[in-house]
């Protein structure tokens, strides 16, 4: 039982990594109709925000150690955080310690003027070309996002430590009246699950409670109508791009002390995200979310040593195996509408 | 000839005119010169030019005529790769019955894969084949390691005894073709310049003139026809009576088989495979490489093929000292700027510059490169009279 929900545990916190890049991929797919191949390397641009946040929030100077002389006799320097000397010692350690989650307020900015950049200046022009051109050319854009943080930040991938206040790990089986020490689960993952929660709810919250929101879901079900009734419905649209820019960004952002950032992290995640999203439904966002969380479970059971000595090999293709299944036996998807990219 | 039509032989017998003097025109500079290093015409090269040309006409088979756009490619160049390795092993070090097997079982794996993929079109056509070949990657790498030598792949051992082939007690057996070393090259030294004639390099040009003649043959074909109809328009196609699967399927083993060859040249070539073989960006790039030179055109993936691999092996080695060279007319500040401004393009940048000529491709150009050319061609070109149109559009099959 314990190991059960180890599993389970395991499984949640890639699981929302996915559900939040599935969800972007299909506000994306819903609304505009594009299939974004570059949707991962959005992903991987907000984890490499956190990097440079951190990196900004630790910028330093030199300054002299009162009453220490190195062995030359010249007094002594260290480097200190310009932010040390705005606010102070504790402080400044404080912010510099924080820096992955306050780099959430930097990120959002950043994704939604990123996303907006790419719907104007990109795949706008796309909208009257066939799937396979809006697949190509996002696909290059995705290369050309990878290569260019490639070349400022090297190959290697970068340590971004989470705060000290949420290292080690939880005992989450002494709550539940197992054993101390059976089921840890380290406190991050736990926030970034929280997290995920937060945005998800914030997304169909939005969605469903807000004017700007039923409009938007309006145009996913009938554009023309919408138009017809004189509301520019491609400004919104563009809005939702940077929306869902700004969701996979702050799931790369809240990710980088799970996995080091990387360039190529987002081409990972996005081939999942899409098998993801095509066994949720494409077009649905319910279905998105959930298979997401169901997939990363799944992945996380597969890889329990119990399977893999009974199935060697299948934490490794559990994901496609199940998407191949599903496509087969329910073409929508779990939770796909009728009519959706059906052509 | 040959069953072509004038025009097809014309293009047919320039292909086949490049590719055999290829160690000749890829040469043209003289060894000693600052410019060697633009030189494409050493085997290795020259090998890889035809047998990503033979993929990428595989590739465009599928994707070019019937408009399927397959993500795992690499999957079935992987699987021939290994049928390949195999038969060198334990059948025979000659490489003509290596490439039968992996033309054969590459053509089986694209059977299995596209008879599931293609219930799907579109998108989800891609995500299968994408799944499917990930699927195989991440197999070869972990369980099927006594099949495919896992993440260390496959080599020739000097353990390995071919059924047919007699190597001595301990030492490692190289492919060869009726005896001939693959490895053999015959040097020419012309004045300045020197020329390699590759055993390899020929059987690999011949094998990809004999693939290019193929895909000759099915784009003019009845059956080609079917299979842009396909593209066109499926439901028209099934209005009419005719269902399109057997189509589909057949231009899917086709291209799968193409890919198996390619994957047995490779083998036969260099005799070991690695499961990064399989992997999605080696798909990606043979997508990028079709798409380049104009998919659905003849000579499109070849030439987008031989691009990509030109330039991958030779801006990849531009490095800033070659930068500072060729700059080296400016003024320094000057100098110095403009090798900063490039040196992120070259050398280990290769990717960005090519992602981004892929992007200005499909943006401006959806025919390709080749659509570039005929453009830039028919700017020179006097215009046709309004007739002599008519009557060009009238004659010409529908491309």
């Amino acid at each position: 039982m314990d190991q059960f929900i180890v599993q389970i545990l395991n499984g949640l916190d890639k699981g929302s990594a996915y559900a939040l890049i599935a969800l972007g991929l299909t506000l994306i797919f819903g609304t505009l109709g594009v299939v974004n191949f570059a949707h991962g390397a959005l992903f991987m641009l907000g984890s490499f925000c956190a990097v440079i946040m951190s990196r900004i929030l630790s910028a330093s100077h030199e300054v002299a150690v009162p009453g220490e002389t190195d062995f030359l006799g010249n007094p002594l320097t260290r480097d200190q955080p310009y932010v040390y000397d705005w606010f102070g010692e504790a402080a400044g350690a404080t912010i510099v310690d924080w820096a992955v989650p306050i780099s959430i307020l930097f990120a959002i900015p950043v994704m939604i003027g990123v996303g907006f950049i790419m719907e104007r200046g990109l795949i706008k022009h796309f909208y009257k070309r066939p799937h396979a051109d809006q697949i190509l050319v996002t696909f290059a854009l995705a290369i050309v996002l990878q290569e260019v943080v490639k070349y400022f930040f090297g190959a290697n991938p970068i340590q971004t430590p989470a705060p000290d206040a949420f290292a080690g790990s939880l005992d989450f089986g002494a709550w539940l009246g197992f054993e101390p020490r059976t089921i840890m689960y380290p406190y991050w993952r736990l926030v970034y699950f929280l997290f995920a929660g937060v945005i998800i709810a914030a997304v169909f919250g939005f969605l469903q409670f807000t004017t700007f929101g039923m409009v938007v879901r309006a145009g996913m079900a009938d554009r023309e109508t919408v138009g017809m009734l004189g509301i520019d419905i491609d400004k919104r649209f563009t809005f939702m791009f940077g929306l869902a820019a700004a969701v996979a960004g702050l799931a790369g952002v809240m990710y980088a002390p799970i996995v080091a950032p990387n360039y190529h992290m987002g081409m990972d995640f996005l081939v999942l995200s899409f098998v993801v999203v095509v066994v949720g439904g494409m077009g649905s966002l319910p279905g998105a979310v959930a298979a997401g969380f169901l997939l990363g479970i799944l992945e996380s059971f597969a890889s329990m040593p119990w399977m893999v000595d009974r199935l060697p090999g299948i934490n490794q293709i559990i994901i496609y195996l199940v998407a191949i299944i599903i496509l087969l036996t329910r073409p929508r998807g779990l939770m796909g509408r009728k009519g959706v990219m059906e052509d | 000839m040959l069953g072509l039509k004038k025009t097809d032989t014309t293009l047919f017998l320039v292909v086949m005119g490049l590719t055999l003097l290829a160690p000749f025109i890829l040469n043209p500079f003289p060894v000693e010169s600052g410019m060697a290093q633009f030189n494409a015409g050493y085997p290795d090269l020259m090998q890889r030019f035809v047998i990503f040309g033979i993929f990428a006409i595989g590739f465009n088979i599928l994707f070019g005529l019937t408009g399927y756009l397959s993500f795992g490619h690499a999957a079935f160049l992987g699987v021939g790769s290994y049928a390949a390795i195999w038969s060198l092993k334990l059948f025979a070090l000659d490489v003509v019955p290596a490439i039968v097997f992996a033309i054969l079982v590459a053509g089986a794996f694209a059977m299995l894969v596209g008879f599931i993929s293609l219930r799907r079109s579109g998108i989800y056509f891609s995500i299968l084949t994408l799944a499917f070949a990930q699927m195989s990657y991440a197999l070869a790498y972990s369980v099927l390691t006594p099949l495919t030598g896992g993440e260390t792949g496959l080599q020739i051992k000097n353990t390995d005894t071919p059924l047919l082939s007699n190597v001595a007690e301990g030492e490692i057996g190289r492919a060869s073709f009726l005896g001939l070393d693959m490895g053999a090259s015959q040097e020419l030294v012309l004045g300045g310049w020197a020329f390699t004639f590759n055993i390899g390099y020929y059987i690999a040009a011949v094998a990809m003139l004999i693939a290019f003649y193929l895909s000759i043959r099915i784009f003019r074909s009845p059956f080609g026809m079917m299979l842009r109809a396909v593209k066109s328009n499926q439901q028209r196609m099934n209005y009419t009576g005719l269902s399109p699967k057997p189509y589909t399927l057949a231009a899917f083993v086709i291209s799968g088989m193409y890919a198996g060859l390619a994957g047995g040249l490779m083998v036969a070539m260099d005799t070991q495979v690695g499961p990064e073989r399989m992997f999605w960006t080696a798909s990606g790039e043979v997508v990028i490489m079709t798409v380049l030179g104009g998919a659905g055109t003849l000579l499109g993936p070849v030439l987008g093929a031989g691009f990509i691999k030109y330039f991958e092996n030779i801006i990849s080695k531009i490095n800033k000292d070659i930068l500072h060279q060729w700059f080296a007319v400016l003024p320094d500040g000057v100098e110095d700027v403009m090798v900063s401004l490039v040196y992120p393009f070259v050398g280990k940048g290769w990717h960005l510059t090519l992602g981004i000529m892929f992007m200005l491709v499909i943006i401006f150009l959806p025919g390709g490169l080749l659509q570039g050319g005929q453009k830039i061609l028919g700017l020179f070109r006097r215009k046709p009279k309004p007739s002599e149109a008519a009557e060009a559009d009238g004659t010409k099959p529908a491309e």
